[in-house]
């Protein structure tokens, strides 16, 4: 587990913090850091943002051959989703089986354990998304 | 500039080798790469060794490879050292060979792709391989290259309005292939029946739509003009080499269906040699599922956007195809080797433009064209070989 690694993300893992840009209004997810060449006041218009976490299925495949830290999982859903505000995001699908996925399906962010923590047992928790509940058909 | 040649080339078979380490795979392949210039150059005239390993950390135990294969190779105190850009890693080593040699720097140099994975069990494999993605925000979900893979075939075919089985002449022309290569993991052809039955990897990929990890090491020696001239082997130039870079997350893409570093890797080594993508007589792209194969054949300017799946259906990429592939049985029937996959690629078109290639032979191939991808082509080498007699 890459602790330190993962302890400076926590804006994005815990709250889907990006960057929104001040004139234009553009978001990104994730937050990035200034480019080669880019200025610091040009730099300086991406204020952070907390998306809505709403979005709709771009892609979704579902992983039987996990990593390791992932197999107590398998298989588990995995996506490719188009966020309302603009941004792809990758990310697992909970709280839904496979057969009810489509592409175009609504789905939002919730914040669920993602890995098994091994030996040092820090909790690693992160967002996945759901079908947006009204949209479940049966109970999966 | 020189011109540069691919003058000797080595490979041993790729599959589980259990009761054999790294370095015995790689000094098999490099004493059969000068077994195959009957020695006219000799280990002495070795200017630098380029390892291309990918995964050596965590599958091998081993990460120093530049100088340990180099004194195991009987070549102490040259220059040695190890390239590693995921699966890229045997087209990036070739890429910096080239420009060794073709600046006058050396002679001749050797670019030896070795990779150990068997030692380690799935679950070791799968999160080693996913270090090719973005570890923050793709490894960090349980994101695996071939779950990337599939996601774009899914998209690929809500898009273009294809069903699975549209992909099923990748697999079946590579196993057709590599049933008589013997350096091929899996050497039995697949039939249509089958691939409709296999079982679920990565939906919608199955089975027979997968490649298998395995072990492996290709050598190939590089040299001057002047030295290709004294070994005698039929001479295959590299008439073109680009290399180019995208994102390793794949929601970070404009498109995501659009490979952008393949394009800009196949477009400008054409152009290096003067070529259209229908000069090319024969090709190895790394195709470790359909889908692989589809898109990268759309960014290098051979088909259309959409259209890889009725060309491969139609038998464009059979050996008498327009755009054969995977002749050797490809990363699906050969296997995938990781960091080494570039270097059996180019073995493999040596062996098809010099006309002795033990299966698939394209007749009379002239024209090569070598692709090297790493992940989801966020590092895309392109390599156009030429005979030149």
């Amino acid at each position: 587990m890459h602790l330190a690694k993962h302890w400076r993300q926590k804006a994005a893992y815990y709250r889907l913090e990006g960057q929104r840009h001040r004139v234009t209004g553009e978001v990104r997810f994730p937050a990035r850091q200034a480019t080669v060449g880019e200025s610091d006041e040009a730099a300086e218009a991406w204020e952070p943002f907390v998306l809505s976490g709403k979005g709709e299925i771009y892609s979704f495949s579902v992983v039987r051959q996990a990593p390791a830290g992932f197999e107590y999982l398998a298989p588990y859903p995995v996506a490719l989703v188009r966020l309302a505000e603009g941004p792809l995001v990758t990310a697992q699908l909970t709280d839904c089986c496979e057969d009810d996925l489509f592409i175009g399906q609504p789905v939002e962010m919730v914040t669920r354990r993602l890995k098994d923590t091994g030996k040092d047992g820090v909790l690693v928790y992160g967002y996945k998304f759901r079908p947006v509940l009204t949209q479940v058909k049966g109970n999966g | 500039m020189q011109n540069v040649y691919l003058a000797g080339i080595g490979a041993t078979p790729v599959g589980e080798h259990y009761t054999r380490s790294l370095i015995d795979l790689a000094l098999e392949s490099l004493r059969q790469a000068f077994v195959d210039i009957k020695y006219h150059a000799t280990p002495s005239q070795v200017g630098a060794l380029y390892v291309a390993n990918a995964m050596g950390e965590a599958l091998a135990g081993d990460a120093h490879l530049g100088a340990l294969l180099a004194t195991m190779a009987g070549f102490q105190g040259v220059e040695a050292f190890r390239l590693s850009s995921a699966g890229a890693s045997g087209g990036v080593a070739l890429h910096q060979a080239c420009m060794a040699v073709a600046s006058g720097v050396h002679d001749l140099v050797v670019i030896l792709g070795v990779e150990k994975v068997t030692d380690k069990l799935q679950d070791a494999q799968e999160a080693s391989l996913s270090l090719a993605t973005d570890s923050d925000f793709e490894a960090f979900h349980g994101i695996t290259v071939t779950s990337q893979w599939a996601m774009l075939m899914r998209r690929y075919m809500h898009e273009y309005g294809y069903e699975a089985d549209a992909f099923a002449p990748f697999p079946i022309n590579a196993h057709a292939n590599g049933t008589a290569n013997p350096e091929a993991m899996y050497r039995f052809p697949v039939k249509i029946s089958t691939y409709q039955k296999a079982s679920q990897i990565a939906s919608p990929l199955n089975m027979l739509d997968c490649s298998t990890l395995a072990d492996g090491a290709a050598t190939v020696l590089l040299v001057s003009e002047r030295l290709m001239r004294e070994i005698g082997n039929p001479p295959v130039r590299v008439a073109g080499r680009a290399l180019a870079s995208d994102t390793l997350a794949l929601h970070d893409r404009p498109d995501p269906l659009w490979l952008s570093a393949v394009h800009q890797s196949a477009r400008r080594a054409l152009h290096q040699a003067r070529m259209e993508p229908a000069d090319v007589d024969v090709l190895e792209l790394t195709d470790p599922h359909g889908i692989a194969a589809a898109l990268a054949l759309e960014a290098s300017g051979f088909v259309t956007r959409g259209t890889s799946p009725r060309h491969a259906a139609d038998g464009g990429i059979t050996p008498t195809g327009t755009t054969p592939i995977a002749t050797a049985g490809g990363y699906k029937s050969r296997g995938d080797i990781g960091g080494a996959s570039g270097v059996y690629q180019v073995v493999e078109l040596v062996r098809q433009l010099r006309g002795c290639a033990p299966s698939g032979q394209v007749p009379n191939a002239r024209v090569a064209f070598a692709q090297s991808l790493g992940g989801v082509g966020a590092t895309a080498v392109t390599h156009i070989l030429v005979r030149d007699d």
